[in-house]
């Protein structure tokens, strides 16, 4: 027995004339917190719509616990729980009225599934009788991961849960999650937000319908050790353009509020103060830095774009 | 101090919904050619008082003027001397580049020859000029963020205001488009911008947080962080937002 929960093998699909995805593969293990991090537009919706049924790949194959999206759809569709990016849920239903729906649709009731979801629903049970549609976002998001646990699915597929969503209350969510993921639930998560893949047990980077590279946030970022600086001064606007023609630098682009440099094995930290102070920056402080998933995706996409 | 007059003011501004304060009595100023961030948790109010400041609600209490106009009074004014782009793609998807960009023009009541200096100018800019006669609908994400951009000044507004204007955008991307807002800046537009992504506090002038309808923080971002300690600006807002009891419903 394998202990692959989820498994996607050279899946293609396309829209007319654009490429949506391009020979997908990744796996996800049992048990796994697994992230799909990339942009708008990298595809990652039409691989969630392909993995919850609603579309079948145009090339390749995809399974959940053994079981084929296409060839056994019906069957998948009852251990899964997927929450589309978009609202699903019924707006002119209150919030119990769609719960029980749906853990009824699965043969399944709100006292079976409640130990599963309190810790989302706690906040919404103060109001069970607010019509779904009045709910304000974060809201609608934590009763649509109610809904999608309602019947206990052993894969969850979350699109974009966290999009629009503040940096505090995106903590709050993945603590959820990572909860979810303890209790031995399987985890598909999609975000466009970089930073979030350092919550993630191991990650897929995914852009233009192409996986980038995939494994532990750690292990996709070790490719960078040693090739990662960062530079800060008085004018971050001069210092900006100077390092783009200082030698040894093979990218540099802005970082929050330091200037991060991809370089080269030649790469000086001193020759490139000594040039920057020749270029009237005198004091420019560059240091190594601890390469990001973000800095990698930049990395890896801008090479494609040569 | 700035020497300019404030181009953007909001006093005492206040918005009920019945018993609920979704904008409890804010008051700030943002200066001509400033980038004005403008944070908060969700729920803290933050769309609310931009509408206010667009001209698109009336104020329960206070007043905003925005370029001299009143948004209460004259919200006619206020919405010609603005643009505004949402992550939210507003365009219409069937009409080309250039249609898109005419009708806008003409909302504006622009002369034809203004509307032709202006969008030659932008799509030179942006690097849209091969791309007039496309369909808005099938231009990949980052093409059409450039679009609503050039859209939302085409009339060369005097304030932009953007909100969460690089949600989902691609890194690169996202770098790309606080060129475009750094270099408007430069050349006198006055930005008012909310985003989630905190590294972009980075590159805003002035910042303020928004907590449970009130102005909480609001400084450069060096001030703030020096003034808690901390390193990054992500840390500010986890600090400063830490504070809300306002629940998210």
């Amino acid at each position: 027995m394998s202990d692959t929960a989820i498994n996607v093998s050279g899946v293609s699909y396309s829209y007319g004339d654009i490429k949506a995805l391009d020979k997908v593969s990744f796996a996800v293990r049992s048990g796994e917190l697994f992230g799909l991090i990339g942009p708008d537009g990298a595809g990652k919706s039409t691989l969630y719509r392909i993995l919850a049924t609603l579309a079948g790949p145009m090339d390749g194959s995809a399974s959940i616990l053994g079981l084929d999206v296409v060839g056994e759809s019906r069957r998948l569709r009852s251990i899964i729980g997927y929450m589309p990016e978009k609202f699903s849920l019924y707006p002119d239903m209150s919030v119990m009225e769609n719960l029980r729906f749906f853990a009824s649709l699965y043969g399944s009731d709100v006292d079976e599934c409640y130990s599963l979801i309190e810790p989302v629903f706690r906040q919404l049970a103060r109001f069970p009788d607010r019509m779904a549609g009045a709910l304000s976002g974060g809201m609608k998001q934590k009763l649509a991961l109610s809904c999608a646990l309602a019947h206990r699915p052993s894969v969850l597929l979350l699109d974009e849960p966290t999009t629009g969503v503040d940096a505090v209350s995106r903590s709050e969510f993945w603590e959820v999650l990572r909860a979810l993921r303890d209790g031995g639930m399987t985890i598909l998560v999609s975000t466009s937000y970089m930073d979030e893949a350092s919550m993630c047990d191991r990650v897929a980077m995914i852009d233009n319908g192409r996986v980038l590279a995939a494994d532990t946030p750690e292990a996709l970022v070790a490719c960078m050790d040693g090739s990662l600086y960062e530079a800060r001064s008085g004018d971050m606007y001069r210092l900006l353009a100077a390092l783009r023609s200082t030698p040894g630098v093979a990218d540099c682009y802005t970082f929050g509020a330091s200037i991060h440099l991809a370089v080269t094995d030649d790469f000086d930290s001193e020759a490139a103060k000594r040039h920057l102070a020749a270029a009237g920056i005198p004091d420019a402080d560059i240091v190594p830095a601890k390469a990001t998933i973000e800095d990698l995706f930049i990395k890896l996409t801008s090479h494609a774009g040569q | 101090m700035p020497v300019n007059e404030p181009i953007i003011i909001a006093d005492r501004l206040t918005k009920r919904f019945g018993d609920f304060t979704a904008v409890d009595n804010i008051s700030f100023e943002v200066y001509p050619g400033e980038i004005f961030g403008f944070l908060g948790a969700n729920g803290a109010g933050k769309t609310t008082a931009m509408k206010m400041l667009c001209g698109l609600s009336r104020p329960s209490a206070g007043k905003a003027v925005i370029v001299g106009h009143d948004a209460a009074a004259d919200s006619e004014g206020v919405k010609r001397s603005i643009g505004y782009m949402s992550q939210r793609f507003t365009l219409y998807s069937s009409l080309t580049v250039g249609e898109n960009l005419e009708l806008f023009g003409s909302v504006y009541g622009m002369t034809a020859e203004e509307f032709a200096r202006r969008r030659d100018l932008l799509c030179g800019e942006l690097g849209l000029d091969g791309k007039l006669g496309a369909m808005a609908g099938s231009l990949p994400p980052g093409w059409r963020q450039k679009l609503a951009f050039a859209a939302a000044t085409i009339h060369n507004p005097r304030v932009l205001f953007l909100d969460e204007p690089t949600g989902g955008v691609d890194p690169v991307g996202r770098r790309g488009f606080w060129e475009l807002i750094c270099k408007a800046a430069s050349e006198g537009m006055t930005v008012f911008v909310t985003t989630h992504y905190l590294d972009e506090a980075e590159y805003c002038d002035r910042v303020s947080i928004m907590v449970d309808g009130k102005i909480e923080a609001l400084d450069t971002p060096a001030s703030l962080k020096s003034s808690l300690g901390v390193s990054t600006m992500d840390e500010v807002f986890r600090r400063v937002a830490a504070s809300a009891s306002r629940a998210d419903n």
